[in-house]
């Protein structure tokens, strides 16, 4: 995912304590998509296209929202905000995902 | 301006309902029950147009409170001792989050022996919440202090919010004459709410009290330090512009008699008033005491208050609340650390008085006065005799 403008980049670790909102707050929508909470997992999904039906049971089961569905298809997984739950594994009835990328 | 003669507590709602806030959230509990109560009555009356919350808990009255602020609103509540330790998880919630959000505090002894009276453990427990705490004297002051809270609180530089705390019973129920400001000059005083961010703004979505992690929590509590910090001013701004209105002046202390003492005493709230006539009485005899009168323990004034008592000889640190230091109250320790920071060389005695509604008198005082100044001559009957520079007073042994 290409990274937008958001008043929360200015924000990053290396910024002073006189550069933070007012108790922290967040006046924007939707900065969530600025926080790649994938990095928090060491393994990951694997989609495999030639099992797939596209039923999309696994679409609505991710709790990160890191299945990108475009034409009413899912499409690759979003590795930027998978935190690897490993949920749309067991709720595909083809086998068509697995966890066997196991980083490193 | 109108005299009226009203309680503590009435004169607190009185003040709410000349506020008119958004939202009040209320749970009843002795001896803070009569300001919802008379306050309801108001909203019932028509004579508001405030929001009130009838709530299960005191955790669920601060949190609709918060809520309410959040949301855009100006909020207040009322509550008294296991009622504010109820609320104890919410409160630093409202502070951190920068909600300026009122709490007309009725100061009530926590358990236990469970109590229903004066003294100031439940105030004291809050003091690192992060809410600006003022303390009242008598109704009037209670009632000058809740016109002026939100003016404080929700000032751009300050943006926390304010604990306005009057001793139960003592100051809440005894009735008393006050004077009154007509409902437009506290309307005109106190304007109206414009929160610059707030949740119910259809424009402006935004998130509230996000997560933070190491890498960003040091930083958030030093901006919240710094709005507290900035309080002090901003509390002085606003009672020279309160005493321009009424005619009544308010510093962050009150100094009685202080200039060339040689024993002086610090407290906070109604016990001053006995304190006072003490302090009279010994200097028509001619003896040099005085009285410092704390009315903002937080922001603390440490440096101000050092200053104020950099001639004294003997300074007599009274607390309300047992902090069970084997030292004294949050009072004297803070005072202590003032005294020294500031390289005042003064001796102090502390003392423990009024817990859970014990009465202390204008003999009491005297001899607390009598006591400090036989130790600034040198002569140490306290200390000398028992080692023990940590009394409570009136206790039966």
């Amino acid at each position: 995912m290409k990274k937008e403008e958001s008043s929360i980049n200015s924000l990053g670790e290396d910024c002073k304590w006189t550069d933070l909102t007012e108790g922290l707050q967040i006046h924007e929508a939707a900065t969530s998509r600025f926080f790649n909470t994938g990095e928090w997992t060491a393994i990951k999904p694997v989609f495999l296209a030639d099992k797939c039906k596209q039923c999309l049971l696994c679409v609505p089961c991710c709790p990160d929202s890191a299945i990108p569905v475009e034409d009413y298809k899912r499409q690759e997984f979003d590795y930027d905000h998978c935190k690897g739950c490993g949920i749309c594994v067991k709720a595909c009835p083809f086998g068509a995902i697995t966890m066997e990328g196991v980083k490193k | 301006m109108a005299k009226k003669n009203i309680s503590g507590n009435e004169a607190v709602a009185n003040a709410l309902r000349q506020i008119n806030p958004d939202v009040m959230a209320a749970f009843p509990i002795t001896p803070s029950t009569e300001i919802p109560q008379y306050f309801s009555k108001f909203v019932s009356d028509g004579k508001v147009t405030t929001e009130f919350i009838p709530v299960e808990s005191e955790h669920s009255s601060m949190s609709a409170t918060i809520g309410a602020e959040a949301a855009g609103a100006r909020a207040v509540t009322a509550t008294s001792s296991c009622g504010l330790a109820y609320m104890w998880e919410p409160l630093t919630l409202a502070a951190s989050n920068r909600l300026p959000c009122a709490l007309m505090l009725v100061c009530r002894a926590l358990s236990g022996p469970i109590n229903i009276n004066c003294d100031h453990s439940d105030a004291m427990a809050a003091r690192d919440t992060g809410w600006i705490q003022i303390f009242s004297e008598n109704n009037q002051e209670a009632y000058d202090n809740a016109v002026m809270a939100f003016r404080i609180s929700e000032h751009k530089d300050v943006r926390l919010p304010i604990m306005i705390c009057q001793d139960g019973f003592i100051t809440s129920h005894a009735v008393g004459v006050m004077e009154m400001l007509s409902d437009q000059e506290v309307k005109d005083f106190v304007g109206e709410y414009e929160p610059e961010h707030y949740l119910l703004n259809e424009n402006e979505p935004m998130a509230l009290g996000p997560y933070a992690i190491s890498p960003y929590y040091m930083e958030a509590r030093r901006a919240q330090e710094q709005a507290m910090e900035n309080a002090k001013q901003v509390i002085l701004d606003v009672s020279r512009e309160f005493a321009e209105m009424s005619g009544r002046s308010y510093g962050l202390f009150e100094e009685y008699a202080l200039e060339d003492a040689d024993a002086a005493i610090v407290l906070i709230g109604s016990a001053a008033g006995t304190a006072k006539d003490a302090v009279d009485e010994m200097r028509e005899k001619g003896l040099k005491v005085g009285l410092l009168k704390i009315r903002v323990f937080r922001p603390f004034p440490a440096d101000e208050i050092a200053k104020a008592l950099k001639n004294v000889k003997v300074i007599g640190l009274m607390d309300r609340s047992e902090s069970f230091s084997t030292q004294g109250g949050p009072l004297i320790s803070e005072v202590s650390a003032a005294l020294f920071k500031n390289r005042v060389q003064a001796q102090a005695v502390n003392y423990m008085y009024g817990l859970g509604g014990r009465d202390i008198t204008v003999e009491m005082f005297e001899e607390i006065f009598e006591e400090l100044l036989a130790v600034s001559e040198g002569k140490d009957p306290i200390v000398k005799e028992s080692g023990r520079a940590y009394r409570y007073i009136g206790l039966r042994e």
